[in-house]
């Protein structure tokens, strides 16, 4: 894919804008030719197909089957990873109906010009959207805001803005999807004593046990964590580093490294799960979905709570600038209906917390809204969206209610102004 | 007769060489022309600008001389690429040889020869991945060769270093790329006369000169394809020692995969040059050695 991309800009003497143009048609005809094999229009969305670009974490086949049975609109996944997400929506816009991006790439994204803000007027329950994301607040308490929190990333002043607006308009960047509070994971029963705070991560204890992930973007946040708890550093933003921060940082890391702290690192989600079961780690960064599958597999693994807090991510539906006609409409019908409660009580039966809480809660039964939101003991065994069981009856979700875990966020992953440079000195810390 | 025979054979060898010109020029000759154009343009987080600047290469080396003796990220990354390359290079063509060796001169009957030969490209029925996922397992440190290890008490206490470190990497590289030196060695080997090796016992050639004299020098061929393809996939490669590396051991491809998921496709094309003359020139080096067309 990157390959087709290099070559379609890479000839010289035609501008680059002229070439997406080019690409725009090709990938215009293709998504017409689509949907020419679709049932005949009954009524407007009836037919649609959206191709949905996102990471495999959050499509999930039985959502897109339940918008086939509800609205009619098919749904074709597009899955790639969190990167590739952002250099789609960059180098290839036409590629996709719909997009699930992450909220700290839309510094990237919005520059770029091929994103569309979303019209509010057309989203049935944008009012309803949980003030983490409209005032970065919860139960009306501020929450941190260090890197890209999604407040500062949600308005655009127009529907065609490259920049934000810091008050509310008509024009959403992105409607939430999912968002979480990440943590460590720990393997309690190979720790066997209590663990507090990201310094842990560091501890000589766990030497040749711990990992971090290798996601400069990410990695650098939890890293920034580590070195705050370690009393080392007080960043004034975790999320927009100076260099000599990023170094300081970087330098905590390598040290680690090559004492051996740090057994491997990990990029995907299959990785993280395969260290923290084979007990090849003890402690390390970990996404919740990972440390329900260690679970699952029977091995007792922890996403600890940390005083210091929890480094926090978000993302959310896109649209791209070129789309028009049924297909627009389609898109919006299909975003309706997502946040319409059936998606939301799913995402949140998997540990991830939905934009529309309300609608979600009458999708849920009341043990399960108990359990997952609320931080009480479950009354009953609770099982996945699949089936499977993820915790017997009397489990409490490790840190508690949503309220606790979204209102103890120190930071949001971010994209920081200097960028490029903070890449540059996580290729050296891997070859340190 | 002989007038339209003349003119046919003036434009077929075109027409017959245009197909694969015409995959070489669009799946190779222009994306890598596109490749070195756009190691020279400019770039910001969202946007590739055509320019014509030499900052990319200048940021891929930056620091290296300045630094010195220090070794900079590049040199680095690229020593420990060279050294995985040595010492698998190294072992797979012992291994090859000796594999190839048995099968060509040992062997006496060509259906078992092939049978074996077949054997010898079973790694290749799984996927490559699947190859690598499969060997930590038995390596790691709750793995088999461990338990193995402590049950006969060889060991006290479990080893960390069979995997996520060089030793892993290395094991990996020449599991996954022998099959690549025995192939090409085995085809030279069964190309040589018996006639010859024959003469050379006849003429009172012990077994290693026999093997000096006669067999290397007529494999030399073989030796140098299989060393091309081993070098040049470890050189490239960033997928292997990102699994059984551990991500902790730096890689030119995984650098370049990097700046390329940030974008910076300028400085990754810039990165893709500089490897790929260096290929280049490893693979002209062992041209100088080997006439290949000459011997093939």
């Amino acid at each position: 894919m990157t390959d087709t991309t290099t070559t379609t800009t890479g000839t010289a003497g035609v501008s680059r804008r002229t070439l997406l143009k080019g690409a725009a048609a090709t990938a215009g005809l293709a998504a017409g030719s689509g949907m020419i094999t679709g049932f005949p229009a009954i009524i407007a969305s009836e037919g649609v197909t959206l191709r949905y670009l996102g990471t495999a974490v959050n499509q999930s086949a039985d959502i897109a089957k339940k918008a086939k049975e509800d609205l009619g609109i098919t749904i074709e996944y597009v899955p790639v990873t969190t990167d590739e997400v952002t250099k789609r929506i960059v180098t290839q816009p036409n590629s996709f109906d719909i997009v699930d991006s992450e909220y700290f790439s839309l510094k990237k994204l919005m520059p770029s010009g091929n994103l569309m803000g979303m019209d509010s007027t057309k989203i049935k329950l944008a009012d309803k959207i949980t003030p983490v994301f409209t005032k970065g607040e919860i139960a009306g308490k501020q929450i941190g805001d260090q890197g890209t929190a999604p407040k500062k990333v949600f308005y655009l002043p127009d529907q065609f803005a490259t920049e934000f607006s810091a008050e509310p308009t008509q024009w959403i960047t992105l409607i939430p999807t999912v968002y979480n509070a990440d943590t460590l994971g720990i393997r309690p029963d190979l720790i066997g004593r209590p663990i507090e705070s990201w310094a842990e991560l560091l501890n000589p204890e766990f030497k040749g046990k711990a990992s971090i992930l290798n996601i400069p973007s990410i990695g650098i946040m939890d890293a920034a964590m580590v070195v705050e708890a370690m009393g080392e550093y007080k960043y004034p933003d975790k999320g927009n580093m100076t260099r000599e921060e990023i170094d300081l940082t970087m330098k905590v890391l390598t040290e680690a490294k090559q004492s051996g702290q740090f057994r491997a690192f990990w990029s995907d989600f299959n990785e993280s799960v395969n260290l923290m079961s084979s007990g090849e780690t003890v402690i390390q960064s970990m996404w919740s979905p990972a440390v329900t599958a260690v679970r699952s597999k029977g091995i007792a693994c922890t996403f600890q709570p940390l005083k210091e807090g929890y480094r926090s991510w978000a993302s959310g539906f896109g649209l791209p600038k070129t789309l028009e006609g049924k297909t627009l409409d389609g898109a919006y019908e299909f975003i309706n209906w997502f946040l319409s409660g059936w998606a939301g009580a799913y995402l949140n039966r998997q540990g991830y917390y939905s934009a529309v809480l309300e609608t979600a809660k009458e999708n849920m039964e009341p043990y399960e809204w108990a359990y997952w939101m609320e931080g009480k003991p479950a009354e009953k065994d609770i099982l996945a969206p699949d089936g499977t069981l993820l915790e017997k009856a009397g489990a409490v979700r490790d840190g508690g209610s949503y309220e606790d875990r979204m209102g103890s966020v120190a930071c949001w992953n971010a994209v920081m102004d200097e960028n490029n440079y903070m890449v540059r000195k996580w290729n050296e810390f891997i070859a340190a | 007769m002989a007038a339209p025979a003349l003119t046919t054979s003036k434009y077929a060898p075109y027409w017959q060489a245009a197909p694969i010109a015409l995959i070489f020029a669009a799946f190779f000759l222009i994306p890598l022309a596109a490749t070195v154009v756009v190691s020279f343009w400019e770039y910001t987080e969202y946007s590739i600008e055509p320019a014509f600047v030499s900052q990319n290469y200048l940021d891929v080396f930056d620091g290296c001389f300045a630094d010195l003796p220090n070794l900079c990220v590049t040199f680095k990354t690229y020593l420990s690429t060279l050294k995985f390359c040595l010492i698998v290079w190294a072992i797979t063509l012992v291994v090859g040889f000796t594999t190839s060796y048995f099968l060509a001169f040992h062997i006496k009957s060509l259906t078992v020869q092939m049978a074996l030969f077949m054997v010898c490209t079973i790694p290749f029925w799984t996927s490559n991945v699947i190859r690598m996922i499969s060997w930590i397992p038995l390596l790691g440190r709750n793995g088999l060769l461990n338990d193995f290890l402590l049950s006969t008490g060889l060991v006290t206490e479990r080893q960390d270093w069979f995997l996520y470190s060089d030793f892993s990497v290395g094991l990996a590289f020449v599991h996954l790329f022998t099959p690549f030196m025995a192939v090409p060695i085995f085809n030279s080997m069964m190309r040589i006369d018996k006639a010859l090796v024959e003469a050379a016992y006849d003429g009172g050639a012990s077994t290693w000169q026999t093997l000096w004299n006669v067999i290397i020098p007529l494999c030399k061929p073989g030796i140098a394809i299989g060393s091309i393809f081993v070098i040049t996939i470890v050189m490239g490669d960033y997928i292997t020692i990102g699994v059984m590396g551990g991500q902790q051991i730096a890689s030119i491809g995984k650098v370049i995969q990097v700046q390329m998921n940030y974008l910076q496709f300028p400085i990754a094309a810039a990165n893709a040059v500089v490897l790929l003359i260096l290929v280049l020139m490893i693979i002209f080096a062992m041209t100088k050695l080997v006439d290949i067309r000459k011997e093939l």
